[in-house]
């Protein structure tokens, strides 16, 4: 069969599925938050510390020379990988997170008005929110936020309603993190643009599993988190279209994103590195080039339908739980399955699964005014990767059951 | 009001009981049934003023001093946490603020749970025996100034 996966050799890849917990086989259903990584990315960081540390783009000594070759190509490999137009519109940042705060900050403070909206999802992370709520209460913007349903999906026709002449900018996430579901970005993309807003794709959970066109999107920023995709922590991909990023004034000063510094003014270097200010984190930028190989070498539908499968299973076998909810059990969505069961807090569960090798992350998922929104003090939440197989979702159902007895 | 026994008896006794389970289920569910017995806490308690921050759930809690000793009412909504806040006050409750405050309460290392119950911030134990701490603090202040 055309694009199957051989989920064995996959996991062969990652070192710490070896590993025990609470002495039991480790299930590691909590990829949302981050997945594991793959022998090649430890390699890369490893290689790099061995075989050519050095200070990147200033240089002049073969070591810097191979280390600034090996930083840049992954920054060609990232632009291939959301098929960016050029590499200049590819800022390197420590995460989804910081590259919001760069577009809320530099592109918000260049252009918000008093009055001007921004209009966010009850979905968001608080990545997506705090930025935001940060620049508009300095220059006096609003936030509209546009509402769900009982399922969590989003009302489009209300985001429409709520688009006016005064929206600068719609950011909003791709793929919920707390329920999985995928929002219609093209739709919200075309609808923003035509009252000349622009809009912010929050990827950091869809860039692992959906195929990622920034130029088809027609996006103004994406912003991802490397970590999330099999890649180290510390590392974020920025994307920006050219002209606004060119007119947009730098984040933060310091070395690499200046031309020239005198103390009668300074001027800024070129795009990227105008947003790249003082040493990058190097070592995890070129390992994050073995990560996204790794993501292309398998092919992401293949990953997709894999990790549908295990989706659609895990479901469907939790709902043979009794008491069990799915919550935002609506088609259209990616890896997540996020539950709650009838008079028991989350927090009972993710302990009582911890102790049977089962990791799974519980809580708000960092989105408190969904959570508010969906009347829930948390939920539970299993995220799944191309490495997890249906034995794992078994291992799950049995620990739940056995949670589920222990405290009822 | 009757006389406890001091902290580190009851300690001892609680790290007894804990020894008589070899597997993590006995010992989770007998901490669970501790929560079970908590006795309620009036809903009145149930507000932002004694809730305890720093816990993936709720916890609240009172304290009041009667005859120069602390007494702990608490509560919350998940069961495990529950369970830890009833052996907290089978250990604090009923002593005075001075014991309290120097508890060094050694006793959660040693029921062999620790891998959870100390090190994750989730579950908040940290931020119930702080509160229990400072509120004993707040009495001893009160007492001293009256």
């Amino acid at each position: 069969m055309e694009g199957r996966l051989d989920i064995e050799a996959v996991r062969g890849q990652f070192p710490i599925l070896g590993r025990s917990v609470k002495g039991r086989a480790l299930v590691y259903l909590d990829n949302a938050a981050t997945t594991q990584k793959p022998q090649s990315v430890i390699d890369a960081i490893t290689g790099y510390y061995a075989g050519y540390n050095a200070n990147i783009h200033r240089g002049i000594h073969t070591l810097a020379e191979e280390a600034t070759a090996a930083f840049e190509t992954t920054r060609e490999t990232a632009r291939a990988f959301i098929n960016a137009a050029s590499t200049d519109e590819i800022i390197f940042t420590r995460g989804t997170t910081e590259g919001i705060n760069l577009v809320a900050s530099s592109w918000g403070r260049a252009n918000l008005q008093p009055g001007d909206e921004i209009i966010l999802s009850t979905l968001e992370h608080h990545s997506n929110i705090v930025p935001w709520q940060m620049i508009a209460a300095e220059k006096g913007a609003v936030i509209k936020v546009v509402p769900i349903d009982d399922n969590g999906v989003f009302q489009f026709d209300a985001f429409e309603k709520l688009l006016s002449g005064r929206t600068r900018i719609v950011s909003i996430v791709h793929v919920s993190n707390a329920l999985g579901l995928i929002h219609p970005v093209e739709a919200v993309i075309r609808a923003a643009h035509a009252k000349g807003a622009l809009v912010l794709v929050d990827g950091a959970q869809s860039t692992v599993h959906l195929d990622i066109d920034v130029q088809s999107l027609d996006c103004d920023f994406f912003a991802c988190s490397a970590h999330k995709c099999y890649g180290p922590t510390g590392v974020g991909i920025l994307y920006g279209k050219r002209s606004l990023l060119e007119d947009m004034p730098p984040y933060q000063g310091g070395g690499e994103m200046i031309r020239e510094v005198s103390f009668r003014g300074t001027t800024y270097n070129d795009l990227p590195y105008k947003f790249e200010a003082g040493t990058p984190n190097i070592a995890d930028v070129v390992a994050t080039r073995a990560a996204l190989d790794f993501m292309t070498g398998l092919g992401k539908s293949a990953m997709r339908a894999h990790e549908d499968k295990l989706v659609s299973y895990a479901s469907d076998r939790m709902r043979e739980i009794p008491g069990l909810r799915i919550i935002g059990d609506v088609p259209g969505k990616v890896s997540v399955v996020s539950f709650v069961i009838e008079g028991i807090h989350p927090q009972d569960i993710g302990i009582l699964l911890d102790n049977q090798g089962v990791a799974i992350r519980t809580g708000h998922h960092c989105t408190q005014p969904l959570m508010e929104r969906l009347g829930l003090p948390g939920t539970n939440r299993a995220s799944f990767a191309v490495y997890n197989t249906r034995g794992e979702v078994d291992a799950l159902v049995t620990a739940l059951e056995k949670a589920r007895k222990m405290l009822s | 009001m009757e006389q406890r026994p001091p902290i580190p008896q009851i300690e001892d006794e609680i790290v007894e009981e804990f020894e008589l389970f070899d597997n993590w289920e006995d010992k989770y569910e007998y901490l669970i049934d501790m929560g079970k017995k908590l006795p309620p806490l009036d809903n009145m308690h149930k507000d932002d003023e004694h809730r305890i921050r720093g816990c993936q759930s709720t916890v609240w809690m009172v304290s009041e001093l009667r005859d120069g000793q602390i007494v702990y009412h608490a509560d919350s909504d998940a069961m495990i946490v529950k369970g830890l806040i009833s052996m907290l006050i089978r250990v604090l409750s009923g002593q005075t603020p001075q014991d309290i405050i120097q508890a060094d309460l050694g006793f959660i290392d040693r029921i062999g749970m620790t891998s959870h119950l100390a090190q994750t911030r989730s579950n908040g134990l940290r931020a119930m025996i702080k509160q229990m701490k400072l509120d004993a603090t707040a009495w001893q202040l009160k007492a001293n100034a009256s």
